[in-house]
């Protein structure tokens, strides 16, 4: 199978829905012309034209606002926000408006909409460029949060995203864009709301998210060889909608649970999943769940630093190991 | 300096231009005098505890909203804050189902599940009362943004207050519709008071929006707010300027509200004199007295004072006896399949 990077998938996937459907226009700061400060929208400008991908000023507001207001008029925006930390200059229109507006309408208005953005440390630019947001997004009812972990994932829940009728986050690892996969020739679409177990096992369940899952799997090598711990590692993909059914499905198959988040710890996204597995698989479980998470700091911008406080692969190894006392 | 209380715009001294017409200023007159009506009569339940949750009138302010709502046509879009109720009725959308939503019954225009803050009716070109300041200027701006690239004729209009020219996203969209010359017509109400603070006291400039214009290369515009067809005439050049394709307008609209900001408000801030001085120029005051200048008889604004008084009170007894919104509505409408599921 042909290989692809992530950033180039992020440039597939907007380039085969904007191809598809007319309605579908991208918006966003530095974005057309120069292509993206990732260089993830390289070619988008050239292929689709100055009406339908537009640079914006720096007014992360207008962009959102903007993208909204077409969304509830008929178009399907793709919005991008820089990086994700910007999200809390913006806050209002994913806390507040997108969210809410077909509800207090009483199902009159519609938001079909999409904000990619870039999320993630690893780059070493510091606490205010390297945050995982995907908890900040995960919390409003009304909203969809996505999250994919490899270039095929990003094509097809990318499709996903801009098919459904409901606004979606859709958050890129920064970390990953350089990372390369194999990808299928030909249109790619995904579903929302589905997790993937990308490594059966029997021993334990590990539930990791976007540049974690690589590292996830990293550990349940070793842990396998080393220690004969077999780990089931599930990529949950989507925080909204919640595969439960998957998560549970292997909680009782395997007994044990441990979560990979790189959030910092308080109300981490896998809290939320540990409270639903002790609310309904509380007898299947053999020891309590556990999060390897990052400490609850802002993150630093020294390599030495970052690279301790984000979990690693030898981190989950030691945490499982310790857990499962072997 | 001059505040702008200073500026208060003069008697109207408007003469006899017949450029509107009888149709059309008949019917300036009788929308002025049903937002009025239904607003009174929301305070009045309000007194009687049968509106609840908080509500902002515009009683005092209705120029603005009849003035361009008349200059609108079909499929134009409106874009109102909290203080949208005017706005909403202008449109066309009726006196019960207004007055249901801020009574808080099933028969309301969301069935209770927005408030009196977030009225939208779609159908009639009511798309939203946005309640956090300033978050409906960019949002307009993106239905112009549609109407511009799929060629539509529409025009999007978003009213706020002078208070909401001081946030951030005020000046986001005001750049944004101007470098991607937008069908957006920008319409600042400015009654001189943010909640309780004069405007002035905040601001840098005598006049929050029209002052502001030229940093985004638009044309300044002040108008006397309480004259219904000064707010219609400035509507129109505004909106054939926008489906020429010219781009947006920004236009403040010099006016005061007669109530306090909301329910809670009994306005105590005010100087003595200053409501009184205004209530002089009162727009339906001014608007009939307009009419008999143009010969319309006694009679004839008797008779919509009374047809109006009839659909507000019908309105009133259809709210009062509609039940409140069934416990199953609770749930729906979260995401686009009508549910509320989040998991499987
Ligand atoms: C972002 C935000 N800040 C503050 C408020 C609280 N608030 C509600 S109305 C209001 C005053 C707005 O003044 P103005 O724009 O002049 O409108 P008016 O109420 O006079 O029509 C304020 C401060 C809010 N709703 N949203
Ligand atoms: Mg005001």
């Amino acid at each position: 199978m042909p290989e692809l990077s992530y950033r180039d998938a992020v440039v597939r996937g907007i380039a085969q829905e904007m191809a598809r459907d007319p309605d579908v226009v991208f918006l966003g700061e530095d974005v057309a012309k120069a292509g993206g400060v990732f260089k993830a929208t390289v070619g988008l400008y050239e292929q689709f034209g100055p009406l339908r991908v537009r640079d914006t000023p720096i007014s992360e507001q207008a962009i959102l606002g903007a993208a909204m207001g077409a969304a509830m008029t008929g178009l399907k925006p793709i919005a991008e926000i820089m990086f994700s930390d910007f999200f809390a200059v913006c806050f209002d229109y994913i806390a507040n408006e997108f969210p809410k507006s077909r509800y207090m309408s009483n199902g009159q208005t519609k938001c079909p909409l999409v904000v990619r953005t870039g999320n993630g440390a690893g780059s070493r630019f510091g606490a205010q460029h390297s945050q995982s947001v995907e908890n900040w997004c995960m919390m409003i009812p009304g909203l969809k949060v996505v999250a994919p972990s490899t270039p095929r994932d990003v094509i097809g829940l990318l499709a996903a995203a801009v098919r459904d009728p409901d606004p979606v986050i859709f958050l890129e690892h920064k970390s990953l864009y350089a990372t390369k996969g194999e990808v299928p020739d030909g249109e790619i679409v995904d579903t929302l709301g589905t997790a993937k177990i990308v490594r059966p096992g029997k021993d334990c369940t590990i539930i990791a998210l976007a540049l974690m899952v690589s590292r996830a799997l990293e550990a349940a090598e070793k842990l396998k060889a080393e220690h004969g711990i077999d780990c089931e590692v599930i990529d949950v993909r989507s925080l909204v909608p919640l595969d439960t059914q998957t998560i549970l499905g292997s909680v009782a198959k395997t007994h044990r649970l441990f979560s990979v988040e790189e959030n910092p710890r308080l109300c981490g996204w896998g809290a939320e999943i540990v409270s639903i597995v002790a609310d309904e698989a509380f007898y299947d479980l053999d020891g309590p769940p556990v999060r390897i998470t990052t400490p609850h700091i802002p993150l630093p911008a020294a390599d030495i630093l970052e690279d301790i406080v984000l979990p690693t692969p030898g981190r989950i190894v030691d945490t499982v190991r310790r857990s499962l006392g072997s | 300096m001059a505040t702008i209380r200073d500026r208060a715009p003069g008697p109207a001294g408007s003469g006899l231009n017949d450029d509107i017409g009888e149709q059309k200023r008949l019917a300036l007159y009788r929308s002025q005098v049903r937002l009025r009506e239904a607003e009174q009569r929301a305070f009045d339940l309000f007194l009687q505890n049968l509106v609840k949750g908080t509500s902002h009138l515009s009683l005092g302010q209705e120029a603005i909203a009849a003035g361009f709502a008349e200059a609108m046509v079909k499929g134009d879009l409106s874009f109102c804050t909290y203080r949208g109720h005017a706005h909403t009725l202008a449109r066309g959308v009726p006196v019960e189902k207004v007055l249901g939503e801020l009574m808080q019954r099933d028969n309301g225009l969301m069935r209770g599940k927005g408030g009196s803050m977030h009225l939208t009716s779609e159908e009639h070109g009511v798309m939203g009362s946005y309640a956090i300041i300033g978050a409906h200027l960019p949002i307009a701006c993106g239905a112009a943004w549609r109407a511009q690239y799929k060629g539509d004729k529409d025009v999007s209009v978003c009213f706020f207050g002078d208070g909401t020219t001081n946030i951030g996203a005020f000046h986001e969209a005001l750049n944004f519709a101007a470098v991607w010359k937008l069908p957006v017509i920008f319409v600042c109400e400015n009654n001189l008071y943010m909640e309780y603070t004069p405007i002035g006291d905040v601001t840098a400039v005598p006049h929050p929006a029209a002052d502001r214009a030229s940093a985004y290369g638009l044309e300044r515009i002040v108008i006397d707010g309480n004259d219904a067809d000064e707010c219609y005439r400035t509507a129109q050049k505004a909106f054939a300027k926008a489906r020429a394709g010219a781009g947006p307008s920004l236009i403040e609209c010099m006016t005061y509200r007669h109530s306090g900001h909301s329910r809670a408000d009994p306005a105590k801030y005010r100087p003595e004199g200053e409501l009184e001085r205004w209530k002089l120029r009162d727009p339906i005051k001014i608007y009939r007295e307009r009419l008999k200048q143009f010969g319309v008889s006694d009679a004839a604004i008797e008779a919509i004072d009374a047809s109006v008084r009839k659909e507000v009170d019908d309105a009133t007894e259809a709210c009062k006896a509609a039940p409140p919104p069934p416990l199953d509505i609770l749930t729906t409408d979260v995401y686009a399949d009508g549910g509320w599921a989040w998991r499987n």
